[in-house]
């Protein structure tokens, strides 16, 4: 690195001197890289013709935010992160770390008055402060709430980490009541409470766990077999299209159609898997890219069936299996049967809990699979195919049935994304899709169902919340639309856990056999063996 | 020879690397009970011959029988069901998998009534793995490694034991105690071992009946103790090695 180099020559300057040094390096170099790419536009005049339009003033703030970063990098944070390392020559510790300077109760305590004091004043912020100054206060009240969730985080740490499974189970059954008890609490009544739990349960809770519960199917494909298969938006798409075509022609119920059009992905599994068979990595990855645009492409050109790329329209909501509606109009509609007010929100909820059930469902068929021989033989597998063979493993059906087992949950989940949407088509299908599910897989660490569940919660979560960083607009003009860069931070987010975690968030695999030690060896055994 | 009732017999096997021939007619044959040992220079088509009884590469001519069972052509794994088991070339122990599940897919295909039995003759013949039982397979040392990959083998209760050269890699006394742990089950068990070894002195001592291989063809054939006393097979494996 060209910094290291530059500290051992000159020892004797001072980081700040250095920091100016490396902050003029990095502006020149910035400087070169976005001279062509942000200083000039090309644009078309009123008569059409091609155009430069110079845009100096954009390319500065860039150039000079590089030196800005470069510098306090340089000078402050290398120094820092440098010391955290030398042991305090008197006590021979090493200094606090960064994390329990961070939190603090003191800090904890004025982040909770902040947090807590901005949320009874919620309504009022914008008569007090006008809004572009309330939106910044808004913001300042997530980060006072983050930090204090944190901060309890930290303080519980070895006990999370002890009992994170089931922690994080019991939170995410917890999530939509408790959203609904403390939007109620804030809003001063039940009916506003289920309303604005809808974004909450909706955008966040089922949007991830789809995420999480196709991440955990791709993960028996990938992960545990390891067949990378970049096409795996087709088994989700198959799901879609059999349940939104069943289900708006037969009339069938969903509880019918989910095991249904599992059956259907998984059969289009092995059909994927046939050909495949003798692949592996890059070549496999082709071909299953390949397979994956084949069913999209059919998707848009049997039109037909398929009505092309304007997809499918009207398709049925899930019962509350079979016993009440969730369709206004029905006479067993929720609201009327159980005689509450009517609200979107309960079919939201309804569908959190479902999606979170076929999630846990994937979760669990993965755990006991591994313990079962074909759970080994794909492990075994990824490892070693001809090691595999000469130890009695049928290769072709552990790989078929891998391959079966991915696409199957990959059905369940599409056939839940055409009743949660009412709405499909191709478009939801693209490659981007299998990139993001597959990306999901490798960040949380290929192999863990706990990686993959925090992957997916961090760069599902992550993207949305871009949506809600209204005071962004403030910054940047109204013009400003925060998720358009959501592929931007998710970029940066793979860059840089995988800097700093290469194997992803949870890189070690579980091991599944133990030793059964017996209480006592048989006298006649150790005999017989050689000692 | 008693070649009509051999556990495996090998009849005139060619093998095939692309275009270039590997073997070229061998003629192998290990009786029920036997310890035979298979001997030649580096690239005579030892291993090859190994891998060719589990169908990759796939025998071009002739045929392979066991048990009775023409097995020439059958599929890897039906083979290996057979209990048919081998310790290959290059170990091929599963790196990311640890001891003990490397030792339990061994016995995958048998049913598990004997598993902890067998697990625990394993670490008595091997009771460093014992030691390492949660260790990853990749992080073990090559010795290690060549432990694990016999004692997975030893999982499948093998009719048919094939080594590729076990000594490969560890101590002498490790060494010892491996040939002694085959002579041990070939005795107390009448378990079958073909064997490959670069140590001709202590494979043809331990063996029943040798083979030596050049270039892709058997010259070479008798006792382990008359081929020791062989003064070709003295000058060309034996000389300047351990006596
Ligand atoms: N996959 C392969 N492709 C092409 N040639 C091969 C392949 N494997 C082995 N060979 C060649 O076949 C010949 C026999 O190889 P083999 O591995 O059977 O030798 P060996 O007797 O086991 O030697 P060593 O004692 O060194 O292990 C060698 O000439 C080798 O180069
Ligand atoms: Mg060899």
């Amino acid at each position: 690195m060209a910094n290291i180099a530059q500290a051992m020559r000159d020892e004797t300057a001072t980081p700040i001197q250095r920091g100016l040094k490396e902050a003029l390096y990095g502006g020149a170099i910035s400087f070169g890289l976005f001279f062509l790419f942000i200083g000039l536009r090309t644009d078309q005049n009123i008569s059409n013709e091609l155009i430069l339009v110079p845009r100096w003033g954009l390319l500065a703030i860039v150039v000079g935010l590089v030196m800005v970063v470069r510098f306090f990098y340089v000078a402050y944070a290398q120094p820092f992160m440098a010391r955290q390392k030398i042991v305090n020559v008197t006590s021979g510790l090493l200094p606090d770390s960064v994390a329990t300077r961070f939190f603090r109760l003191p800090y904890f305590i004025a982040a909770l008055v902040i947090a807590v004091a901005l949320l009874v004043f919620a309504g009022s912020l914008d008569g007090i402060f006008g809004p572009a100054l309330a939106g910044y206060m808004r913001f300042f009240r997530a980060l006072a709430i983050i930090y204090a969730l944190a901060s309890v985080l930290f303080y519980f740490r070895t006990f999370i980490s002890a009992h994170f499974s089931a922690l994080g189970i019991g939170v995410l059954v917890a999530y939509p009541i408790v959203v609904v008890l403390v939007l109620t609490l804030i809003n001063g009544s039940m009916a506003s409470g289920f309303q604005g739990s809808l974004k909450w349960v909706d955008n966040f809770g089922i949007q991830i766990l789809i995420y999480v519960m196709l991440a955990w199917g791709l993960n028996i494909v990938v992960g545990l077999a390891g067949l990378l298969d970049l096409g795996y938006v087709a088994f989700y798409a198959v799901g879609a299209y059999a349940y939104a075509l069943l289900a708006t022609h037969l009339g069938w119920s969903f509880w019918i159609l989910l095991p249904v059009a599992g059956i259907m992905a998984a059969f289009w599994g092995v059909m994927l898997g046939f050909p495949v068979l003798r692949l592996r990595g890059d070549y496999l990855a082709i071909v299953t890219l390949a397979f994956g645009e084949i069913i999209r492409l059919v998707l848009i050109n049997w039109r037909e069936v398929t009505n092309g790329a304007a997809g499918i329209s009207g398709i049925p909501k899930v019962s509350f299996f079979g016993l009440m509606s969730f369709n206004v109009s029905d006479p067993n509609y929720i609201a009327k049967v159980l005689d509450i007010a009517q609200s979107g929100a309960y079919y939201k909820i309804f569908l959190y809990y479902l999606i979170l059930g076929l999630a846990l469902l994937t979760a669990f068929v993965t755990i006991r699979l591994r313990r079962m021989p074909v759970g080994r033989a794909w492990e075994a597998l990824r490892e070693d195919e001809i090691a595999c063979r000469s130890l009695g493993i049928n290769t072709t059906t552990t790989k078929l049935t891998a391959f079966a087992t991915g696409a199957m949950f990959g059905g369940f989940a599409g056939s839940f994304f055409a009743a949660r949407q009412g709405f499909v088509s191709p478009e939801s299908f693209v490659f981007l899709e299998s990139a993001i599910i597959l990306a999901i897989v490798v960040l949380g660490g290929m192999g863990s169902l706990v990686g993959i569940a925090v992957a997916a919660a961090v760069m599902i979560g992550g993207t949305e919340i871009l949506r809600e960083m209204e005071f962004l607009k403030v910054v940047f003009g109204p013009d400003f639309t925060p998720e358009l860069y959501r592929m931007l931070l998710f970029g940066m987010a793979m860059v840089i856990v995988m800097l700093w975690k290469p194997r992803g968030f949870v890189g070690s695999r579980e091991p599944t056999a133990f030793l059964h030690e017996r209480k006592a060896i048989s006298s006649s055994f150790t005999k017989e063996g050689h000692g | 020879m008693t070649a009509a009732r051999a556990l495996l017999d090998i009849k005139g096997v060619e093998t095939y690397y692309g275009n270039i021939r590997a073997l070229s007619g061998v003629d192998v044959a290990v009786n029920e009970g036997e310890i035979v040992a298979l001997i030649g220079a580096n690239g005579a088509g030892k291993s090859t011959l190994m891998m060719t009884i589990f169908g990759t590469p796939r025998a071009r001519r002739g045929t392979i029988t066991f048990a009775g069972t023409d097995i020439t052509d059958l599929p890897t794994h039906e083979i290996a069901r057979l209990r048919i088991a081998q310790s290959p070339e290059g170990r091929r122990i599963f790196p990311r998998m640890t001891v003990m599940e490397n030792l339990q897919m061994g016995a995958s295909l048998d049913n598990l009534k004997y598993y902890d039995e067998d697990v625990e003759k394993v670490f008595t013949l091997f009771p460093r793995l014992k030691e390492r039982i949660a260790q990853r397979g990749g992080t073990l040392s090559g010795g290690e490694q060549q432990m694990l990959s016999i004692g997975r083998a030893l999982m499948a209760r093998p009719k048919l034991l094939l080594l590729d050269e076990p000594s490969l890699g560890l101590a002498p006394l490790i060494v010892k105690q491996i040939f002694d742990a085959i002579r041990e089950l070939n005795r107390t068990q009448g378990l079958t071992v073909f064997l490959v070894e670069q140590n001709a002195f202590g494979a043809l001592k331990l063996a029943t009946r040798g083979y030596v291989m050049v270039n892709g063809v058997v010259t070479m054939s008798g006792t382990g103790k008359d081929l020791l006393a062989n003064p070709e097979v003295r000058a060309a494996y034996l000389e300047g090695g351990r006596h």
